[in-house]
């Protein structure tokens, strides 16, 4: 138990990086490697998160007087994610966009058939 | 056959990563540059939230990278998606009567949380981006709910440059008034009010603007292509 007391959120975060690498690895549909390479953005921004994580800590935020701030969670891996789920979204939008052309121009979401008009 | 060499694949990955971690320390006290934000963030920015001074203060720069490249994006899609000709739009089911109303009696509220969540960005959890992915989902629930009015794409675009020129001008006016980019030029008031930590309100008044139309556009791109 000790172990998964001191490890739980890890785990979380690379089983989250792990289904969505197998995703990228296995699966031939593009819509659903977009969607593995989504899972796999979140379970790093969990890790990140997880990094500046303390032990029955506060936010950091004064919102009142009397918070200790030595019990405070570490700001700087939060503020990075900040950054991190921002270039999350471009570039979904992007891997999206071209999903719909290559659709439009093959016909087609399987990466295996895609490849054959192509080589 | 391919299933299996995945696992092993990942099976391996997963030993190295966890031979890594296991030596670090988890759940202790944070960094020296955190705990440095955390007891002077207040003084030195005027901003309770220590996540918004971090943000938009000690690593404005950086913000304003992130801004960019979130413009990209929706400038990359519009290139990528723009040069479809026969723009067939498919049969459109009509929503029901029940989604129409809901629609137009919560829009208003859901701009007004966004308008809320980055105007206090320094005081409570959220900020720009934050309240500019509600309005976003707002005007998502908009094109779902009353999909015959169609907002244009122009105006989308005035407010996201109006919005990023702000950001810059901002920086600007810093660097005449203190002589780098992006200084906290104004007074940085009482700690825990509306009006205080000079500049960082301002600016995520501007992301906010900003990416709440970059999103929007994004759907409304997206969407006209369905």
């Amino acid at each position: 138990m000790d172990f998964l007391n001191n490890y739980i959120f890890y785990i979380g975060a690379f089983g989250l990086i792990f289904i969505g690498l197998y995703i990228l690895l296995t699966r031939k549909n593009l819509i659903k490697l977009i969607i593995g390479l989504s899972i796999v953005d979140t379970g790093v921004n969990l890790l990140i998160i997880c990094m500046g994580y303390l032990k029955n800590g506060t936010a950091p935020i004064f919102s009142r007087k009397g918070l200790n701030p030595e019990t405070m969670v570490d700001p700087t891996p939060q503020a990075l994610v900040l950054t991190s789920i921002v270039i999350g979204v471009a570039v979904l939008a992007m891997a999206l966009s071209l999903a719909i052309r290559l659709y439009q121009h093959y016909g087609t979401l399987d990466m295996r058939k895609i490849k054959e008009q192509k080589w | 056959m391919r299933k299996i060499f995945s696992l092993i694949i990942l099976i391996i990955l997963a030993l190295g990563v966890y031979i890594c971690i296991s030596e670090i320390p988890f759940g202790k006290p944070g960094t020296a540059v955190g705990n440095y934000y955390i007891e002077k963030g207040i003084e030195e920015t005027g901003a309770v939230n220590i996540v918004t001074s971090i943000v938009l203060n000690y690593r404005g720069f950086d913000t304003l990278g992130e801004v960019t490249i979130l413009f990209l994006a929706s400038l990359g899609l519009g290139a990528i998606l723009a040069t479809v000709q026969n723009k067939t739009r498919g049969v459109i089911t009509p929503p029901s009567l029940i989604l129409t109303t809901a629609c137009r009696f919560l829009f208003p509220f859901i701009l007004m949380f966004g308008a809320y969540i980055f105007l206090h960005g320094h005081l409570t959890p959220g900020g720009g981006f934050q309240g500019g992915a509600i309005i976003a989902s707002g005007f998502l629930l908009r094109y779902l709910g009353c999909p015959q009015k169609r907002i244009r794409q122009s105006s989308f675009v005035a407010i996201e440059s109006l919005g990023g020129i702000a950001f810059i001008i901002i920086g600007l006016l810093g660097f005449t008034a203190g002589g780098f980019f992006l200084f906290n030029f104004l007074p940085k008031g009482v700690a825990n009010t509306l009006l205080s930590a000079g500049i960082i309100p301002l600016i995520y008044i501007a992301i906010g603007l900003k990416v709440g139309a970059e999103m929007a556009g994004i759907i409304d791109t997206l969407i006209e292509e369905s």
